[in-house]
């Protein structure tokens, strides 16, 4: 079987999701006796593909042009849909990020061809490649598998392999190919314009040793001053899931997940929080997990260390009584 | 402007799940509209108010769906698209979106709209499939419209809290980030103004569409654990008194 793994650098910075993917490749290819091959794509990427080299891969391939430059769907489409053509893999892997997710299906179907995306796992069944991915907001799997032939397209979501697990070159490096692209400027039909952020945030919740997230369960702007009385107890930050930024009852500074801050403190308190993929990704990485939730089957209490199936608003504030005793 | 909006209906939040092969039970659950399309919904019914228009809702479902595309209706949306599919669940993206696209095909609009992805299955597709199907350019994950001279400059979200404008022409596919505005109620006055709204009733056969899957679901489950969660149970105070204790002596974190 023959692998291609698409990776995502930006402005020269990799998007280290990449690496994982290539450790999914790498493992897939054990399994499957295949070879992988690592492409990055943009403007001016030697560098970024002299780095890929030194990882165990059969090839690198460097997709360099001008109008690679910035990321834009109809670009990446058309350079990639090229490339694809003339190195027939049988299966092209992503890292699932936003990016991935704004042109990836569009690539597979402009060759005919689906694509699984946010994959957390594969096996093997017997021969047959099998992907597991997260459905009803990760209260179930699903196994997927793909009809008909290559190529396949599926990404993996972020944390789903570790990165640290990437093989080296057994003998130095891998082959650096150049993968020649035409490309028209009329062809890109969305200009990107300037990068930004939103008005510097005031907490930085990366640093945080300890943090307490409320999700749904807390149902009402005026309940969070509970959640901020046991945050103040145990000397923790108070971040949220999306809806409740979504909602504006928080500031979306104070937001955990995809779409918000990734973080990983000592203690990471979920209230009334269901365990979204989205969410999960952003906090996976906590030494220890708490979870209170009224819902035993949430998927909050899957990685949890210590779960409390049971109503928030009672737990609250005995816990911020109990912490205040402890002082 | 000319907008059509791609709804769905998913299983109420607190909705308990029954698995069933590869479905869930559909018997005795509640179901709602797809939380992140009725922030695209919003978006098409703001557009409208500010250039003029037509809204129209288009969903691919059982006989069921046409509760969701009523709401959708009296929330203010001029006129409703079924295409009336009982077996929706075992539809790839790509094959949903050729259906949709079919549809979309036979009206003329200027801005298809989509939400992120769907609470169900949550592919998280079908609006970039749309465009390349449709052959229009498309952005997703959008935080912001601002429509002039027949171009959109769009405020796009990336992840870690970064942003990026982009120009777009018209016509075009548009994912919508949940959270980009804020989603109405349907008024009394709109419910009654929806009973005299049409629902045209379409299939996959009348539109023309071949479905060939490009994949399977094979079965689905309750996720296999990873972590060995240890459970804490008593009156209120107990649990607190527990998990403190747990949190200074076993873990160590406090």
């Amino acid at each position: 079987m023959k692998i291609l793994v698409v990776t995502e650098q930006r402005q020269g910075k990799w998007n280290n999701a990449s690496f994982e993917t290539l450790v999914a490749a790498q493992q897939i290819a054990g399994a499957h006796s295949g070879s992988v091959s690592a492409l990055v794509i943009g403007k001016g990427v030697a560098l970024l593909a002299e780095e890929l080299a030194s990882k165990n891969v059969a090839e690198v391939l460097a997709v360099d042009h001008d109008l690679l430059e910035n990321y834009s769907p109809d670009g990446y489409c058309a350079a990639l849909k090229q490339v694809i053509d003339s190195a027939k893999p049988d299966l092209v892997l992503f890292p699932h990020s936003y990016q991935v997710r704004d042109f990836a299906p569009k690539l597979a179907a402009s060759l005919g061809k689906g694509m699984i995306g946010d994959c957390v796992a594969f096996r093997d069944e017997a021969g047959k490649l099998v992907f597991v991915r997260q459905m009803f907001q990760g209260k179930t799997a699903a196994d997927v598998t793909f009809v008909g032939v290559g190529p396949w397209f599926a990404s993996f979501q972020s944390g789903a392999f570790r990165a640290d697990l990437l093989a080296a070159h057994p003998s130095g490096k891998a082959p650096v190919n150049a993968a020649n692209v035409q490309l028209k400027a009329e062809d890109i039909r969305t200009k990107p314009l300037e990068l930004f952020k939103e008005a510097k945030s005031s907490v930085d919740l990366t640093q945080a040793p300890l943090i307490v997230a409320i999700g749904r369960g807390i149902k009402a702007p005026e309940n969070i001053a509970q959640a901020e009385a046991l945050a103040k107890a145990l000397g923790a930050e108070v971040a949220a899931s999306r809806p409740i930024c979504d909602e504006g009852w928080l500031p979306m500074e104070r937001q955990i997940g995809s779409s918000g801050q990734t973080v990983a403190p000592k203690l990471y308190l979920a209230l009334g929080i269901s365990g979204a993929i989205q969410h999960v990704v952003g906090m996976k990485g906590s030494r220890t997990i708490v979870a209170v939730n009224k819902d035993q089957n949430a998927p909050i209490f899957e990685i949890a260390d210590y779960g409390v199936v049971g109503d928030i608003f009672e737990i609250m504030p005995a816990l911020t009584e109990e912490l205040q005793k402890a002082k | 402007m000319n907008i059509i909006v791609c709804i769905k209906q998913v299983p109420a939040k607190d909705a308990p799940l029954a698995i069933a092969g590869n479905w869930i039970k559909e018997s005795d659950i509640g179901f709602e509209m797809n939380e992140p399309d009725s922030y695209a919904l919003e978006e098409a019914l703001r557009l409208k108010e500010k250039h003029g228009g037509e809204v129209i809702v288009l969903s691919l479902g059982p006989e069921r769906f046409k509760q969701t595309i009523k709401e959708a209706l009296a929330k203010g949306a001029d006129r409703g698209i079924h295409i009336a599919d009982e077996n929706f669940a075992q539809l790839d993206p790509l094959n949903v979106a050729k259906v949709l696209a079919a549809a979309i095909a036979k009206e003329k609009c200027d801005l298809v709209l989509t939400g992120l992805q769907s609470d169900d299955q949550g592919y998280g597709q079908t609006g970039v499939l749309l465009a390349g199907l449709l052959n229009l350019p498309h952005a997703t994950i959008i935080m912001q419209i601002d429509v002039q001279d027949g171009k959109m400059k769009l405020k796009r979200e990336l992840e870690a809290g970064w942003f990026q404008w982009v120009e777009c022409s018209l016509p075009a596919v548009l994912s919508i980030q949940s959270g980009i505005n804020k989603v109405r109620y349907a008024t009394l006055k709109g419910i009654m103004a929806a009973k005299k709204k049409e629902i045209a009733t379409v299939t996959r056969e009348s539109l023309g569409v071949n479905v060939e899957p490009t994949q399977k679901i094979e079965k689905i489950y309750v996720p296999t654990k990873t972590k060995k969660t240890e459970f804490v149970s008593g009156t209120p105070k107990e649990v607190a008194a527990k998990l403190v204790e747990k949190l200074k002596f076993e873990a160590r974190v406090i």
